[in-house]
């Protein structure tokens, strides 16, 4: 098995996908000539062509709409927005359109999209530019949204958004691209909507995804060495959300840290919280902690941006609250 | 023009017309509920130009689409049933007055969004032109969306791609109630397609003939590879903008003014003035379509609500 990184295991998805499926074509904003603002498609132009590798103008509404369109109408469309930042733009695209499609003519549409969206802070663009807005998305029915932390979930759960007939929000974290891992090779999907456990662990459950995962992992390790033992669930999609992998966790440790790089506020963690109270008030034996992005928009100063974000340090604090 | 096919226009016209005054009525009866936007006095358009489409052409529209939905063909019963809320519409009661759609018959909404839709239309002609087939999209909105940015981005993006899409403006000269020299500083909207090197003309939207025969050679035009065309389409709604409307912002002897030009109107004495049939046989249409319309009423009425678990059917394809 290789150790490719997350880019290259994104790329080798859209290739596959591109020569499995003639009806998927990509979209966007530099995808084409310039070969992807994070070079993810890059050398796609000349390999399939301006037919089925589109540049668009700086357009959000209509990348966003028009992909919608061409989805109702048979295709299968990637459409890239060079940010998530930029995919505010397109909300009502990708909210009253992609979303609401099917259900609100009866189930006569079908809209299989996939809408691949870069985002996540700390690499100093400033304020409008670092958003990790992925729980805003995840609020509304009929959107999935994911969001994967490894190359093999990138490589899989690319695979599968671009197969299933449902309208899907990828994103993907900035600073996950050069991360490495094992990837086999071949064809092979890794399912929407299936938590998973990434590290087990006996004393304290950890949930995260994206690039809150790999800091959970390196706190997790770090806990070890002390004598804490995390198990570290990695939630992968944020709609629809499986709690079973967290809550069978949770009646093993009864203590839950939940880490995502989000504000706070009305945040991944807080839906996680409710729902182990919910679903596990039982096991419940302490306070559910959360660490998460401070309530200030990110600055450009990078020691003040990275005061504002989660690290392996604040989960570890967070941790040893409850352990 | 053969006079079976003028006549078919007359019928279609009057059944959008009577079917809306049902609309109306069961409006305030209380059957129909949410927003209700009235096609009356726009006739003319959807007749005129839906019916110079070819098979497989495709329609989108905005929130004012009963008249579209009924002149692709979908089934009046179906169309009345979704008004009513009803199991048996053609959205399953989920989309109501301002969400009809047909996508067999390739009709696409239904749209309630200003503008939105232009952006759907750009979609589904890329898709068209990515299959190489010659389908075209004819995709109608107001002079209010002319405004928004999705109506900016989407001429654009087909004037880039050379998409096969007609955008037709239905100008009634009313964003809701702000008047077109109030809402835009380009008040003659055609020249907003030239920005975006899209060929452009304007049409007397009270003549049903007119709008056929612009319609023809702007889909003609498409086929022929010339891009995507633009018509400017000028008509005038005599009701509201939605029920409720206290129609403050325009002056009663405006609407009676344009009610002389009522489409229904003009066709009618160019039937009449044409000897394509009596005064008698007119009405024999008139009376038929109140009989087919007593019928749909009837079924929307006498049909099911939808079930309870219908709340959560259709969110997903795969759950």
């Amino acid at each position: 098995m290789a150790r490719i990184t997350m880019r290259q295991a994104l790329t080798d998805a859209l290739r596959e996908e591109m020569h499995r499926d003639e009806r998927v074509f990509i979209m966007g904003e530099e995808v084409g000539v310039w070969g992807g603002t994070y070079a993810v498609t890059r050398g796609f132009y000349d390999e399939f062509g301006p037919r089925r590798v589109r540049d668009t103008p700086i357009s959000e509404m209509v990348i966003g709409g028009a992909a919608v369109g061409a989805a109702m109408a048979g295709l299968r469309p990637i459409a890239e927005f060079m940010t998530i930042n930029f995919a505010f733009v397109a909300f009502d695209a990708i909210i009253n359109h992609a979303a609401k499609m099917r259900y609100m003519f009866g189930g006569q549409m079908r809209v299989p999209l996939v809408l691949r969206a870069p985002g996540g802070g700390g690499r100093q663009l400033g304020a409008t530019h670092s958003h990790t807005p992925d729980v805003i998305f995840a609020h509304f029915p009929g959107l999935k949204v994911v969001s994967p932390s490894t190359p093999y979930d990138a490589k899989g759960m690319l695979k599968a958004a671009i197969r299933t007939d449902d309208p899907v929000l990828f994103i993907e974290h900035a600073t996950l691209y050069q991360v490495r891992g094992e990837v086999p090779e071949g064809d092979y999907v890794v399912p929407i909507g299936v938590s998973d456990v990434k590290r087990e662990g006996t004393d304290v459950t950890i949930v995260a995804y994206a690039q809150g995962l790999q800091v959970a992992l390196a706190a997790a390790e770090k806990l070890a060495k002390e004598g804490i033992e995390a198990e570290v669930v990695d939630l992968r999609t944020l709609r629809p959300l499986d709690m079973a992998p967290v809550l069978k966790s949770f009646q093993k440790t009864f203590k839950a840290v939940v880490v995502e790089e989000g504000h706070r506020s009305y945040g991944i963690g807080a839906e996680i919280a409710a729902r182990i109270q919910e679903e596990g008030f039982d096991y419940l034996d302490a306070p559910i902690k959360r660490v998460a992005q401070e309530e200030a928009p990110l600055p450009y100063s990078r020691e003040l941006e990275q005061s504002a974000l989660i690290n392996v340090d604040k989960v570890i604090a967070a941790v040893k609250e409850i352990v | 023009m053969d006079k079976e096919t003028i006549l078919d226009w007359y019928r279609q016209m009057v059944l959008i017309r009577r079917f809306e005054q049902r609309c109306s009525e069961l409006y305030q009866a209380g059957k129909i509920g949410g927003f209700l936007h009235l096609y009356i006095g726009q006739e003319a358009v959807a007749v005129g130009s839906i019916n110079a489409k070819q098979e497989n052409d495709h329609v989108i529209t905005a929130y004012r689409d009963h008249g579209h939905a009924l002149v692709i063909g979908s089934d009046t019963n179906a169309v009345m049933a979704e008004m009513l809320g009803k199991s048996t519409g053609v959205s399953k009661g989920k989309g109501g007055s301002m969400h009809l759609a047909d996508v067999e018959r390739r009709f696409w909404g239904g749209h309630a969004v200003v503008g939105a839709h232009l952006s759907l239309a750009t979609g589904i002609a890329l898709a068209e032109q990515y299959q190489g087939t010659d389908a075209a999209v004819l995709c109608y909105f107001g002079d209010g969306a002319t405004n928004i940015g999705y109506f900016h981005e989407s001429l654009n993006l087909s004037g880039v791609w050379d998409l096969p899409v007609l955008w037709i403006c239905e100008n009634n000269q009313y964003g809701m109630g702000t008047a077109v020299e109030r809402h835009t500083a380009a008040t003659n909207i055609m020249q907003k397609a030239s920005g975006y090197d899209i060929p452009a003309a304007q049409v007397d939207g009270m003549d049903v003939f007119a709008v056929h025969e612009a319609t023809q050679k702007a889909l003609a035009a498409i086929r022929n590879g010339e891009g995507p065309q633009f018509l400017e389409i000028m008509t005038y709604r005599f009701e509201g903008h939605s029920m409720g409307d206290p129609l403050r912002y325009r002056t009663k002897e405006e609407v009676e003014k344009w009610r002389e030009d009522d489409p229904i109107g003009i066709l009618e004495r160019h039937i009449l003035a044409e000897n394509l049939a009596s005064k008698d046989e007119l009405e024999a249409i008139d009376t038929a379509v109140e009989t087919h319309l007593d019928e749909a009423v009837n079924f929307a009425e006498s049909s099911p609500l939808p079930a309870p678990e219908e709340l959560f059917t259709d969110i997903y394809v795969e759950n």
